[in-house]
């Protein structure tokens, strides 16, 4: 909105009334402009708003009173409303910003037009002192001479602004802080110091969060919701009052327009009625389709081909009212339009569809069109997830004029005000987590008074996949890792982030509902992906890069992993993975991210998932004579990035398969009441960990420091007893994660020793399933870590020594014959020795340089 | 976003017609959309349809009351908006759009199609019993003041003979097919022609040039699709759903016009190029070949066999009755239908008591991801040659209310679509195969799979349809995101080995005879079998999918022992999985005896069976050595 010290010359140069001033260039455009308003009197049956809330133009007080004074017929033509969005009358003539050079200062910084506001160009204020219209009106503020509203609406643009104005310039909240809010003094008015930013930057947007206002001004607040139409040019115009009047030497591409966003409205778009009309809504979506720029004209401008003489002539509804005449010369039909002189504004389309977590399942996304005017265009992409403040609109279907029945169907679209990217916080800002979901105050409440209870460790565990029997330690195991653990960073001491995320793998036996524990997170979690091994390849789970068909350039697609970024991975049947498919997720379970190298594209991306896998055994059946290692044939390297692997396997026992008949029995009959209930529990579960995965971050005590280090120590000396390495630091930070994750259930800001201890517990119990050695019963991390027993290793060793002085004692023959040897081999050893064994011996000398294999025979050197 | 004007007289019009739809059979007064093809409806009369919500689109506003005004005389009038899309008024007046009156209220639309794949026996007796076959003068009526010279050039030939008599006419197919009884195609054949032949005429009609595509998920389908408008508790329904609807039928033909106006005018107002020209398409078709239904009253259907009570939940008296005696006689009708299907499987009674079983299963609840109740069986060792399964589908096809039939084949993998996707054009969920209404039987027939490689297409289509036989549900494609919808549907797997899909349940079918010509002896099979007796079993599937179980704790405590006796005499052979199968046989063996609890002899016999399939199979095994 413009200044009070511009808005006489635009209402003149618009409306053509008022005394004129021969010194502008406006002048010659008076005469058509005035023709058009008394038009727009007359032709009111076209496109109209809905009656909502009647448009209306907001006029600097001291204008007002002029303008009421004159001619009553005004008040009466003002009724009919326009609708038209893309009308320039609102914001002064364009004109303004061609005429002078950019001079410093309110007066010579040109006015920008708002589209996204619509046409305010009929309404009036309405003084109520006068009759007629007064019971229309709720009057807010009651003292003299402040009576003087909008009209249809309770807005008195004095007071608006002033409200609006000491806003700015006492904000304060030192507790809130948002991201953008880098190198603000929480402690000072924090829009004063955006508007010093402004005038750095010279960005001439101020975005306003609504939360902000309503906390200062509630009554204030109202009415930006309800008439934003009205209300936000008068605080453009406070705004760029107060800016001008501090730093009048600034220079500025336009006036300052002020973006509120974060109305409290904020909604789901199936919330919105038709009560939303004309009203400033914040809704959040993804967007799906975004349309071509379509320049837009603003203002045609017109040359006489005869005598030369121009005129211009603003773009009413979408047409061009030519003139048939030339003033100048008077010759009919003369006036021919000189496009790259017209004035045309940027417009785009685009289509909303509501995000799928706000979906009621087993419906259909909805979707809302938007209109993004002028610095918003191309602002989004396909694909983004937005939140969109703006106003809703809602427009009847043109009228036929040969047919006098309408389509009863309005069409509804938003006038974009304020994009927020909800996702570019996730690229990025790294310590801050994503989406942070709003919670009512009650249910943190509830969430809280819940995280109180002692056992509500072993509460959540159990209310993890109900359906799945026992395998408790199994489902604490996966609670842990849907919490996480804290996020550090270590970067200035050159290490790079932390891992924070807990990866599990599980295996056993097929039929243990293996997959099934998979699919209940993979629906518990809001980020999570599920792939099988066997139908994944490496850029299914990476990335990868293909042709737009549309646009025919290369674009990168995110696959599984990159998806799931601070999520869950699931991946069932881990084992049936190829090799190199797997290989890529070396550098995703450590690393946490993703480098790719395609087609030109050479970049990095977070990959921040825990990884969740199932792998079957080798042999269909668990060999429990064999290690983890032989059972699934992973690579140790993979495996030793895993903090936790389970074992599920089908126990045979008596008491447990009578507790499992009749858990499954029960599953038989159990009508959907019954079941309702534990589908209450999910949705309480998935809030307890969402809120504790953004607000509580743990970090170390010392006593609990104190018990990690005794726990690591521990475990060293088990194995140093029998010369053998039991632990890595991978273990301990294993440990940390866990504990930490576990003060994450509690609520707990600190890791205390009762985490580490129940850390500990899991992490031996996880060992002793899948890292005892079948042949010595002995807890052996070196199988997980090398993939090989310590007693394994010293029995190769063993029989590679044994080859070796068979060969030698054989005398100087230069080559050998393979099959000879093996046999030779194993008629001296009492074992029996397999060929794998004895393959595995001649490899190991190959690689002493002892001998060469080649084909059959065998080679010394 | 439910915004309903709480004046109580709109809450009357419901009520009213409610009531009214109650007393004796008037459901079967009301023209029926399914039936009848839309030119010979009246416009603005009360229509029903049985249909799918196969898509939903955005809520629209409209104008709920508004104003007219005469230019001439200045007088006012008020009109009342709801259940219409074309605000009307007389030819003086024009409508105020600036009135303060005017009330905007919110509505939203449905895309409906009818019922994929229902069979023709469910439209044949829902035909029966509706207006055109009751000959009342009502019902006469309706298809005659449709009937305006306007419309004459429509369906020139066809209607020639049928327009002089056309009550007649029916009647005549209607005799031919209640003699011939499992006559598929009888009564249907000249609805089908009449809304092809309107079908034509719109392609060759300039105002759109290629044809509508009218979205239905299987292939071949007839019917017509309706924009179905839903003035209160939208948000019950849900996509999928099968809804009988009550309500305004619209068909005006301004419609169309607004649209093709819209269409010229759009590169001139920038306000209406908003919408692409598909999507325009796509959410206003031309109304002769989509039209709307304003609805009064909606209600979900938990069943389309119209030989059952519409809502068996109700306490009503009738109800009650008819169930009591159809149970009084459940015995006789499970053993005639065990041996027509028997004969069917050529033979195989142990096929048929799992087809019985199969046929007569549902998913009854989820335990979190876990769908509890469905029973896939695939039925291996088919011959491949007689077109053994083709037949087979035949005769389940008459028997069930819903069904498809998937040949499996490399082609049919590659090319067809499976799963819905969102086409965000036209802004609709373009349909897939497996876009199905719950309890519609999907019949796959593996033994036409050659060897062959999968596309990509290929594969995510198996795969669709291995995570609708495990999980019950189909992840529709959005684009930027997949979406879960659940769903309930039995799969019947026939294959020569094991086949690909997993399955709930293998039975490896063992011929006793070998019929020289397949088609004579099924046909003659179906022909044996009294129209009556086919009602029955139709019945009687139906029913038993809607009734309740439970487990005594005493017979919990049985199957509890049993269970663990097993466990200690094999281990390896008895797991987790075994039992859920067995717990499974035990339900659908008790409900297909019409007991809702299970009994210890049901157990044993759910054992028995179970233990019989198992041999089979092994048996089958060592035949075939290490086929799996």
């Amino acid at each position: 909105m413009s200044s009070p010290a511009s808005t006489p010359s635009r209402r003149r140069g618009k409306r053509g009334r008022g005394s004129s001033n021969p010194s502008t260039p406006q002048d010659a455009r008076s005469p058509p402009s005035q023709k058009r308003r008394t038009d727009d009197s007359t032709s009111t049956g076209d496109l109209q708003p809905m009656p909502t809330s009647p448009p209306a133009d907001v006029q600097s007080p001291g204008a007002a009173d002029a303008l009421f004074s004159s001619p009553p017929q005004f008040r009466h033509s003002a009724i009919p409303l326009d609708f038209d969005i893309s009308s320039p009358l609102t914001y002064g003539t364009p004109s303004s910003r061609v005429e002078g050079t950019p001079r410093s200062g309110v007066r010579g910084t040109p006015v920008r037009q708002r589209p996204d506001l619509g046409s305010v160009r009929k309404a009036r204020q309405v003084d109520l002192h006068s009759d007629g219209l007064a019971e229309d009106i709720v009057a807010t503020e009651q003292s003299l001479g402040q009576k003087l509203v909008i009209w249809g609406t309770d807005v008195n643009v004095a007071s608006c602004k002033e409200k609006f104005q000491r806003f700015l310039h006492r904000f304060i909240d030192p507790l809130d802080k948002e991201d953008e809010d880098i190198g603000l003094d929480l402690n000072e008015p924090r829009y004063m110091q955006r508007l010093q930013e402004i005038n750095m930057v010279g960005e001439p947007f101020l975005n306003v969060n609504c939360d902000h206002l309503r906390s200062f001004d509630e009554n204030l607040y109202r009415q930006l919701i309800c008439y934003p139409q009205e209300v936000i040019p008068t605080f453009d115009m406070a705004a760029n009052e107060i800016f001008f009047d501090r730093y009048p030497d600034s220079i500025l591409e336009h006036q300052i327009q002020v973006r509120p966003y974060n109305a409290l409205k904020t909604r789901n778009m199936r919330n919105l009625n038709p009560e939303d009309i004309d009203q400033l809504i914040t809704i959040s979506g993804m967007v799906i389709r975004s349309s071509q720029l379509i320049p837009e004209m603003q203002e045609a401008f017109f040359r006489c081909q005869v005598c030369a003489f121009t005129t211009r002539v603003e773009i009413d509804r979408g047409r061009i009212a030519e003139p048939s005449v030339c003033k100048n010369c008077n010759t009919t039909h003369s006036m021919a339009l000189i496009h790259n002189r017209s004035m045309f504004s940027d417009k785009q389309m685009i289509k909303l569809q509501e995000s799928p977590e706000d979906m009621p399942a087993g419906q259909t996304p909805h979707t809302v069109a938007l209109f993004a005017h002028n610095d918003l265009v191309d602002k989004v992409q396909p694909g983004d997830r937005v939140n969109v403040t703006g106003i809703y609109r809602a427009v009847p279907i043109r009228v036929n004029p040969r047919v006098s029945s309408v389509n009863s169907v309005y069409k509804t679209h938003i006038d974009v005000i304020h994009y927020r990217k909800t996702d570019s916080k996730r690229l990025h800002c790294v310590d801050e987590e994503t989406e942070q979901k709003r919670f009512t105050e009650e249910r943190v409440e509830m969430l809280k008074e819940l995280s109180k209870k002692a056992d509500i460790y072993d509460r959540l565990a159990l209310a993890l996949a109900p359906s799945i029997y026992e395998h408790e330690d199994i489902k604490k195991g996966i609670l842990l890792q849907l919490f996480g653990g804290s996020r550090k960073d270590f970067t200035h001491t050159g290490r790079g982030n932390f891992r924070a995320e807990i990866n599990i793998l599980l295996c056993g036996d097929p039929g243990t509902s293996k997959s099934q524990l998979l699919q209940y997170v993979y629906n518990l979690v809001p980020r999570g992906q599920y792939t099988s091994g066997k139908g994944s390849s490496a850029v299914g789970l990476t990335a990868y890069v293909m042709k737009d068909p549309e646009t025919r350039q290369l674009v990168l697609q995110t696959g599984a992993l990159v998806l799931s970024d601070n999520g869950i991975c699931c991946i069932d049947e881990f084992d049936k993975m190829n090799e190199s498919t797997r290989s890529v997720l070396h550098e995703v379970m450590e690393q946490q991210t993703l480098s790719i190298a395609k087609a030109g594209i050479i970049c990095q991306l977070n990959a921040r998932a825990s990884i969740l896998a199932a792998a079957n055994p080798i042999e269909s059946q668990w060999n429990p004579k064999k290690t983890t290692i032989e059972n699934i044939q992973l690579p140790h390297t993979l495996l030793s990035r895993f903090d936790l692997i389970f074992l599920m396997l089908d126990p045979r026992d008596e008491a447990y398969d009578r507790r499992l008949a009749r858990h499954l029995v029960s599953l038989y009959y159990q009508t959907e009441e019954k079941m309702e209930e534990e589908y209450m529990d999910m949705a309480v579960l998935r809030d307890y960990i969402a809120y504790a995965r953004s607000y509580v971050n743990p970090r170390l005590g010392e006593e609990a420091s104190q018990a990690l280090i005794e726990a690591y120590v521990d475990m060293r000396k088990i194995g140093s007893g029998r010369g053998m390495v039991s632990a890595y630091p991978r273990q301990l930070e294993s440990l940390i994660r866990l504990a930490e994750a576990h003060a994450k259930v509690r609520f707990s800001e600190k890791v205390e020793t009762i985490d580490v201890e129940e850390a500990k517990r899991l992490h031996r119990e996880a060992l002793k399933q899948s890292a005892t050695d079948p042949r010595t019963g002995i807890v052996d991390i070196s199988i997980l870590t090398t993939g090989m027993s310590a007693t394994a290793r010293k029995r190769k060793e063993e029989l590679a020594q044994a080859l070796r002085k068979l060969i030698q004692s054989k005398g100087k023959t230069p080559s050998l014959k393979y099959q000879q040897l093996l046999d030779d081999l194993r008629a001296q050893s009492d074992t029996a020795i397999t060929k794998e064994m004895f393959e595995e011996a001649l490899r190991a000398l190959a690689d002493e340089d002892f001998l060469t294999v080649t084909g059959k025979t065998v080679r010394l050197l | 976003a439910q915004n309903v004007p709480n004046s109580d007289w709109e809450k009357k019009v419901t009520e009213y017609f409610k009531e009214k739809l109650k007393e004796n059979n008037a459901t079967n007064w009301v023209p029926s959309l399914n039936d009848v093809p839309v030119h010979y409806l009246k416009p603005n009369s009360l229509v029903k349809f049985r249909c799918m919500v196969q898509d939903m689109f955005d809520p629209e506003f409209y104008m709920g009351v508004y104003e007219t005004v005469d230019p001439n005389t200045n007088a006012r009038v008020l009109h009342f908006g709801k259940y219409r899309d074309v605000a009307e008024c007389g030819p003086q007046q024009e409508i105020d759009l600036n009135s303060s009156q005017t009330v905007t209220s919110e509505r939203q639309t449905f895309y409906c199609v009818p019922v994929p794949g229902e069979s023709a026996w469910v439209k044949e007796i829902s035909f029966l019993t509706g207006p055109a076959y009751v000959s009342t003068s009502q019902a006469r009526v309706s298809p005659s003041t449709s009937y305006t010279p306007s419309r004459h050039k429509r369906s020139y030939e066809e209607d020639e003979d049928m327009d002089l008599h056309p009550s007649k006419q029916k009647e005549q197919h209607m005799g031919k097919s209640c003699r011939s009884g499992g006559d598929i195609h009888g009564c249907v054949e000249p609805k089908r022609l009449e809304t092809e032949a309107s079908a034509g005429h719109h392609v060759i009609s300039p105002n759109c040039s290629p044809p509508l595509d009218l979205n239905f998920p299987l292939p071949g389908e007839k019917g017509p699709a309706c924009l179905v408008k839903v003035y209160e508790n939208w948000e019950s329904f849900k996509v999928n759903d099968v809804l009988e609807v009550f309500g305004v039928l619209s068909v005006d033909p301004v419609l169309s016009i607004v649209n093709s106006e819209e269409r010229d005018s759009s590169t001139l107002d920038p306000m209406e190029c908003m919408d692409t020209a598909e999507e325009q398409r796509v959410h206003s078709p031309p109304a002769s070949l989509v039209p709307r239904i304003h609805v009064i009253l909606a209600q979900k259907l938990q069943h389309i066999n119209p030989l059952l009570p519409a809502c068996l939940k109700e306490e009503e008296s009738k109800t009650c009755e008819f169930v009591s005696n159809f149970m009084s006689e459940l015995s006789p009708v499970r053993a005639e239908l065990l041996g027509f299907l028997t004969h069917a499987l050529l033979g195989d009674s142990l096929a048929a008591e799992y087809l019985i079983l199969h046929l007569i299963s549902t998913v009854y609840a989820r335990r979190d991801v876990l769908p509890l109740g469905k029973f896939t069986v695939n039925l291996s060792g088919c011959p491949r040659n007689g077109a053994f399964t083709e037949h087979l589908y035949r005769l389940i096809q008459q028997l069930v209310p819903a069904s498809y039939h998937l040949r499996m084949s490399i082609e049919s993998m590659n090319h067809s679509r499976f799963i819905p996707h969102k086409d965000y054009t036209a802004n609709r969920l373009v349909s897939g195969l497996l876009q199905l209404a719950s309890n519609t039987s999907l019949v796959i027939d593996e033994t036409q799979l050659e060897q062959g490689q999968l596309d990509t297409a290929g594969v995510h289509n198996v795969t669709a349809l291995g995570n609708l036989i495990t999980w019950q549900k189909v992840d529709y494609d959005f684009n930027y995101h997949r979406m879960e919808f659940p769903c309930n549907i039995n799969v019947l797997i026939t294959s020569e080995g094991r086949s690909l899909l997993p399955s709930d349940c293998q039975v490896h079918l063992q011929p006793q005879i070998i019929p020289p010509n397949m088609e004579e002896y099924m046909s003659s099979l179906l022909t044996a079998v009294l129209p009556s007796v086919l009602n029955k079993f139709r019945i009687y599937l139906s029913l038993l999918r809607l009734l309740d179980y439970s487990i005594s704790d005493e017979v919990t405590k049985a199957v509890e022992e049993d269970f663990v006796e097993m466990r200690k005499n094999n281990p390896e052979s008895v797991t987790a999985d075994d039992l859920h199968k067995m717990l499974l046989v035990a339900r659908f063996l008790s409900l297909s005896a019409g007991q809702t609890t299970l009994s210890r002899e049901r157990w044993l016999r759910a054992k028995q069976l179970e233990a019989l399939r198992k041999a089979r199979l092994q048996q089958q095994q060592s035949v075939n050595g290490n086929e799996l």
